[in-house]
């Protein structure tokens, strides 16, 4: 494709068309003393110069020995082949092509993903992404705003405290109002969403409710119940759910959920702290005329052949412009194109075995940290590949642990005050008896 | 052609008036224009529709319109028919493929509207 710059000739029409003397006069706005004058740029350097100094930089990041942390982000094997698909020249690119039905490749990987989704969620269709789980999460709140007509969504405090923020802010421009279900913190309490807590925010003017599952403390929420108090006042049930673990539990679309949001970046994607990670969406068919995003179809050609393309566009911005289902988002194509490499490549037994694995550490490093009585179970409710731990000096000795390499999970009490002195602790596949070992030894060693 | 007995608006709805209820739908222009239609958002019976506001969409295979309420009133019936058959609007725009009925709340509303001549010289027919 040329790329022809314009011309002084090109710019003296253009400036001539709208009336406007000189470039310069178009920032005529910007008042002088906010205008940028002079970058404090270093020199120029060489090739080597530049590499030697981001290597320096890339030093400081600090990689732990050991690590509990999870809190949203997984760390999981990601098999090889993951990378060599992504890697494809023809996929090695983040952004919907915008000529799409030229690129049939890339319109069958979204494709499958979207398959995928439905296949995991028990959902009827998926979109082809999101930047992450919470702007997925967020885009579900409004989509439940549209589709009930109503301006009010109610979410529960055991969701992430981060995807409750990006709700928030979603919801701060068209004027929605949050309102928030206290999770059961109490000493000896479940952890969990209380049913007769939502029900008691929930009416007729509400459009959804949001609840986490596994929930931000790994409980098992009861989503049913949840759904069916959603329901019962005409709201939706968003379910915000943790992908692997859709290997073991019961599938949202099963249990009555009616919009589906995950974080996506335990499918294959690596954590490189915090990002790019890729948003899962899915739905009821009934709703698809409200769903945010890029959805792929398939079709026949002219001569029958089976086809691609980007269906339902009706509801995206470059045709319905202010009125689009979303404005602020797009599709995550390489991490999609991840994940679907991933989960093709564990296929369902795999799936199970990385949830079950998981699972079985989590509850080794629960209960290595009982039996040493260094730690005990904060919350009652069954947990998936999470727990959170009441550890007495919770936050300075995460904080001498962090000094040797050892991440011990997540201080909740950043996000909840009431959760004193309790370290929120994930294990994987990855997560080694030796590394659990050490973990107790460790916390041991700053009674 | 355009049936004389309608009353049309300048964003190619028409309506026609039965005792104090209207039927509205689009035009023949308005749907040849849009091209064949796919599906329409259809309002909720017991709906208040206001003159001139939006009131439901209409998607085609090339183009999604808002559709305007041509007279304000309450919905008292929607062409549940167009859900299937949304092509109905094509076809037969001025009969099948009507899309509400509404109690008129204001017959004075219909008094601004455009009649088929006018209509006609509008849409350049």
């Amino acid at each position: 494709m040329a790329y022809t710059p314009h011309t002084d000739a090109d710019h003296a029409r253009m400036l001539g068309a709208i009336g406007v003397a000189s470039i310069e006069d178009l920032f005529a706005d910007i008042p002088p003393a906010v205008r940028a004058t002079r970058f404090a740029l270093p020199a120029p350097m060489a090739e080597q110069e530049v590499r030697g100094e981001l290597s320096r930089i890339a030093a400081r990041n600090a990689v732990p020995r050991v690590s509990f942390l999870g809190a949203g982000a997984y760390r999981h094997l990601v098999p090889a082949v993951v990378e060599e698909v992504i890697g494809r020249s023809e996929f090695a690119t983040a952004y919907t092509p915008y000529q799409p039905e030229v690129s049939q490749g890339t319109l069958q990987s979204i494709y499958e993903f979207q398959s995928l989704i439905c296949e995991l969620t028990g959902m009827e269709v998926a979109s082809a992404s999101h930047y992450d789980g919470a702007t997925a999460a967020a885009e579900a709140a409004l989509m439940a705003c549209r589709l009930t007509r109503r301006d009010r969504i109610a979410i529960s405090s055991a969701v992430h405290p981060q995807v409750r923020a990006v709700i928030r802010t979603y919801c701060s421009g068209p004027g929605i109002e949050v309102i928030e279900v206290p999770a059961d913190l109490a000493e000896g309490g479940s952890g969990l969403t209380p049913v007769e807590a939502a029900a008691s925010v929930l009416t007729d003017e509400v459009a959804c409710l949001v609840a986490q599952q596994p929930n931000f403390f790994g409980g098992i929420e009861p989503m049913a119940e949840l759904a069916e108090a959603a329901h019962a006042v005409g709201a939706q049930l968003v379910a915000h759910v943790e992908p692997t673990s859709l290997a073991v539990l019961a599938a949202p679309g099963d249990h009555g959920a009616d919009i589906v949001t995950a974080e996506g970046q335990p499918l294959g994607i690596p954590l490189s702290y915090g990002g790019p990670y890729v948003g899962l969406m899915a739905a009821r068919m009934a709703s698809v005329r409200q769903m945010p995003g890029r959805l792929v179809g398939a079709t026949r050609d002219a001569q029958g052949r089976r086809g691609y393309v980007l269906t339902l566009q009706a509801r995206e911005q470059h045709i319905r412009r202010e009125k689009a289902a979303s404005n602020i988002c797009t599709n995550q194509a390489l991490c999609a194109l991840a994940a679907t490499a991933y989960l093709s490549a564990v296929g369902p037994q795999g799936l199970r075995e990385v949830a079950e694995l998981s699972m079985a550490q989590t509850r080794h490093t629960a209960t290595a940290l009982e039996e040493a009585g260094l730690a005990e179970r904060r919350f009652g409710a069954p947990y998936f590949a999470e727990v959170a731990m009441r550890v007495p000096h919770a936050a300075r000795r995460h904080a001498e642990l962090a000094a040797q390499g050892i991440v011990a999970g997540y201080v909740l009490e950043r996000d909840y005050p009431e959760l004193g002195d309790t370290l929120l602790l994930a294990a994987t596949e990855l997560t080694s008896d030796e590394e659990i070992a050490s973990l107790v030894e460790a916390l041991e060693a700053t009674r | 052609m355009l049936p004389e007995d309608l009353r049309y608006s300048k964003e190619h709805e028409w309506v026609r008036v039965d005792g104090d209820q209207a039927t509205i739908g689009i035009t023949k222009f308005a749907a040849d224009e849009l091209g064949d239609i796919v599906f329409v958002e259809l309002p909720e019976v017991g709906a208040t529709l206001s003159q001139f506001a939006t009131f439901g969409v209409v998607e085609s295979v090339k183009a999604v319109s808002d559709l305007y309420a041509p007279v304000s009133g309450e919905v008292v019936a929607v062409n549940d028919a167009l859900r299937d058959s949304p092509e109905l609007m094509n076809s037969d725009p001025f009969g099948e493929g009507w899309i509400a009925r509404v109690r008129v709340s204001d017959p004075g509303e219909l008094g601004g509207l455009l009649d088929a001549g006018a209509y006609g010289e509008l849409i350049g027919s």
